[in-house]
């Protein structure tokens, strides 16, 4: 851990969060300005090795927890990390669940319960099976989605994983839905049997803070895109401010460059001036830009204002 | 049913969703326990006893024609899942029967809400690239990446294929851009992996003045991680290129004075061409065309994007791609045995042979 890491205690008490988390987007092609440029990040990390030399990067830097989504190749990163604890003493994983694709992808194949059944987890399958069935036979929601949970978390098995985030694909479409009884079994199960903190992704942060107070969730924490040109901000730019002011909630900030439509220096210092935000979440792939981004954020994290409590 | 729909449209400030209708008694069974919506198994029997001002359609499509018109002859204004129809005559039938009772009708062809793909209709109507001559519209993805499949997607017969649920994207924006083609050309329905329908289509379509376009589009193509659309259009003073996420311009030394734009090439990303939406869920596009489904109701505007006349057009494309494949080859090696039914013979020492 870099002496320059600012922790914070939260409300839950037991969990740190790092004020720059490192994220991974720029690993599966994702990019949300050009095509051109997703496909050239998937070609230069195709391999696994290109993958981890940026996080042993980052890592080195000072940036010692990954939020990764659970797809597949990330399985192999948890790997390298949990037999090599010499080098990686500090290394933390915040898994955000689920990998949409596979799901969506099995959705359009087999249909939604097929669908369902083929993401049973691996270990114990006939006791998922068994739990699985009868859920599924129930309607049990419970039953069901700490069934999906489990297998998600199949990979990060040993390994640090202090927060565990729900993808804003299935946050907002419960959101959307109305089915806010999910955020609650999600939360319950991630406390008790992982000892971890829920998180929630989304991209409608007002509408989801107004959900996660009315189902008891206290002080949530919350993950959404801030940014100063209110880019995918939906609610707008002013809802958001209103929320982060008003409301007793701990947000984690992502695409707070807008993919690069704001000049770095700008985005920070910005964001370092927006009350209640906890941590900012970052992809990169050069040592340069993780090495500036940790210098931009360490320069103004002493500005912002302590809001937390 | 479509759930994401479901969501979005529940999240609407202006709505209030009164009932949900599924085949799956399962998925119903779920969503009422758990958000207390009523639930319905029949079409019917809900558009008989639920009083409503609009219907929201998301099934096969072969489902698509008597659910619509039964809502519309219940006077229910329509947003319908594209493709509208399977036959452009069903789709002009009730086309006339929602103008005949002044109802607002939609079409989900979401890429017309996308930041880009609008811009690039704004360039097009300025005439920023001069006279356009000839587009290249695309789209490819990973649906169907084996042979074996089990849902209506598979088959052609409810609806399923790469023509109706995938080309039927890019062959929308062309009839927004340049209006229904005279004619088709040398389509190609192919299977990659698919034994019932097709998995990738190729063609080329005739417009009036010489615009001519092509149609690449292939569902089997691994290669890209989600669905991708591409429009490349060639005109006299410049040439464009649009996907999701960005608009490339290149505007040459012919082109007109267009605001916000300068001489060679210009580049906008999403980030400034898209607006926000009141609820984010795959794509602010997705939100947005329900939103203007919304406000054209409220507003009686009977002629927004995507009414069922504009769908239509792009169903009789559909239609026409059908056709011209099955004529396969229209030059065939084996029939066109002797030069001389090549074009009319030439004067002079460079007469082909």
């Amino acid at each position: 851990m870099s002496e320059n890491a600012t922790l914070i205690e939260t409300s839950a008490g037991a969990t740190h969060m790092d004020r720059l988390l490192f994220g991974d987007n720029q690993f599966f092609g994702v990019n949300h300005m050009s095509e051109e440029k997703a496909r050239a990040q998937a070609m230069r990390f195709q391999n696994l090795d290109a993958v981890l030399a940026v996080l042993d990067t980052a890592y080195d830097e000072g940036i010692t927890t990954f939020m990764c989504t659970t797809h597949e190749r990330i399985a192999e990163v948890a790997e390298r990390v949990r037999s090599n604890p010499a080098r990686y003493p500090d290394f933390r994983f915040y898994p955000c669940m689920p990998y949409a694709h596979k799901y969506a992808d099995a959705v359009t194949e087999y249909g939604m319960l097929g669908a369902i059944r083929r993401f049973l987890p691996d270990e114990g399958m006939m006791n998922a099976m068994l739990r699985g069935g009868s859920s599924i036979a129930k309607k049990d929601a419970e039953g069901l989605i700490t069934l999906l949970v489990d297998a998600e978390m199949a990979a990060f098995r040993g390994l640090s994983t202090p927060v565990i985030w729900l993808q804003n694909v299935v946050v907002d479409l419960l959101l959307g839905l109305g089915f806010t009884e999910a955020f609650v079994i999600f939360a319950q199960h991630i406390k008790k049997r992982y000892n971890a903190e829920p998180g929630f992704i989304t991209m409608n942060l007002p509408l989801l803070l107004d959900a996660l107070e009315k189902a008891g969730i206290e002080n949530p924490l919350v993950c959404s895109n801030i940014n100063k040109i209110g880019f995918r901000m939906s609610g707008g730019i002013e809802g958001y401010a209103e929320a982060l002011a008003g409301r007793t909630c701990r947000a984690v900030a992502m695409s707070v460059f807008a993919s690069g439509a704001i000049p770095a220096r700008e985005a920070i210092e910005w964001i370092s001036e927006q009350p209640n935000i906890q941590s900012i979440v970052f992809g990169a792939s050069s040592q340069a830009n993780i090495r500036s981004t940790k210098q931009l954020v360490d320069e103004f994290s002493g500005t912002r204002p302590k809001r937390e409590r | 049913m479509g759930l994401s729909h479901l969501a979005m449209i529940k999240a609407h400030p202006d709505v209030q969703v009164e009932a949900v209708v599924d085949s799956s008694g399962y998925i119903l069974d779920v969503l009422g326990k758990y958000t207390g919506l009523a639930t319905f198994t029949d079409y019917e029997t809900m558009l008989e006893s639920v009083p409503l001002d609009a219907v929201l359609i998301a099934t096969p499509t072969r489902f698509h024609g008597p659910m619509v018109r039964a809502a519309l002859e219940r006077g229910l204004h329509v947003f319908c899942e594209k493709p509208l129809c399977l036959t452009s005559e069903e789709s002009q039938q009730l086309a006339a029967l929602a103008a005949e009772k002044g109802l607002v009708t939609q079409v989900g062809y979401h890429n017309r809400f996308v930041g880009a793909f609008r811009e690039v209709k704004e360039l097009l109507d300025a005439g920023a690239i001069g006279r356009v001559t000839h587009i290249l519209a695309e789209a490819y993805g990973p649906v169907v990446l084996k042979s074996k499949g089990t849902t209506w997607r598979s088959q052609r017969t409810e609806g399923g294929g790469c023509l109706y649920d995938y080309a039927a994207h890019p062959v929308d924006l062309l009839s927004w851009y340049v209006g229904a083609p005279i004619g088709v050309g040398g389509t190609i329905l192919g299977s990659v992996f698919s034994e019932n329908t097709e998995d990738e289509v190729f063609s080329t379509l005739y417009y009036d003045n010489n615009v001519s376009a092509q149609l690449s589009v292939n569902w089997s193509d691994e290669s890209y991680r989600k669905m991708t659309t591409q429009i490349t259009i060639t005109g006299t003073a410049g040439r464009i290129h649009a996907d999701r996420q960005e608009i490339q311009v290149h505007l040459g030394g012919a082109a007109p004075t267009v605001q916000g734009y300068e001489k060679g090439w210009n580049v906008r990303y999403t980030t400034e061409l898209t607006e926000n939406v009141w609820f984010y869920l795959r794509g602010e596009e997705y939100s947005a065309q329900l939103d203007h489904f919304v406000k054209r109701i409220e507003n009686a505007d009977l002629d927004g994007i995507n009414s069922f006349a504009s769908a239509a057009v792009t169903d009789r494309v559909l239609e026409l791609l059908t056709i011209d494949a099955e004529a396969g080859p229209a030059t065939r090696d084996a029939e066109a045995v002797v030069a001389a039914a090549a074009p009319a013979p030439r004067r002079g020492l460079l007469r082909r042979r």
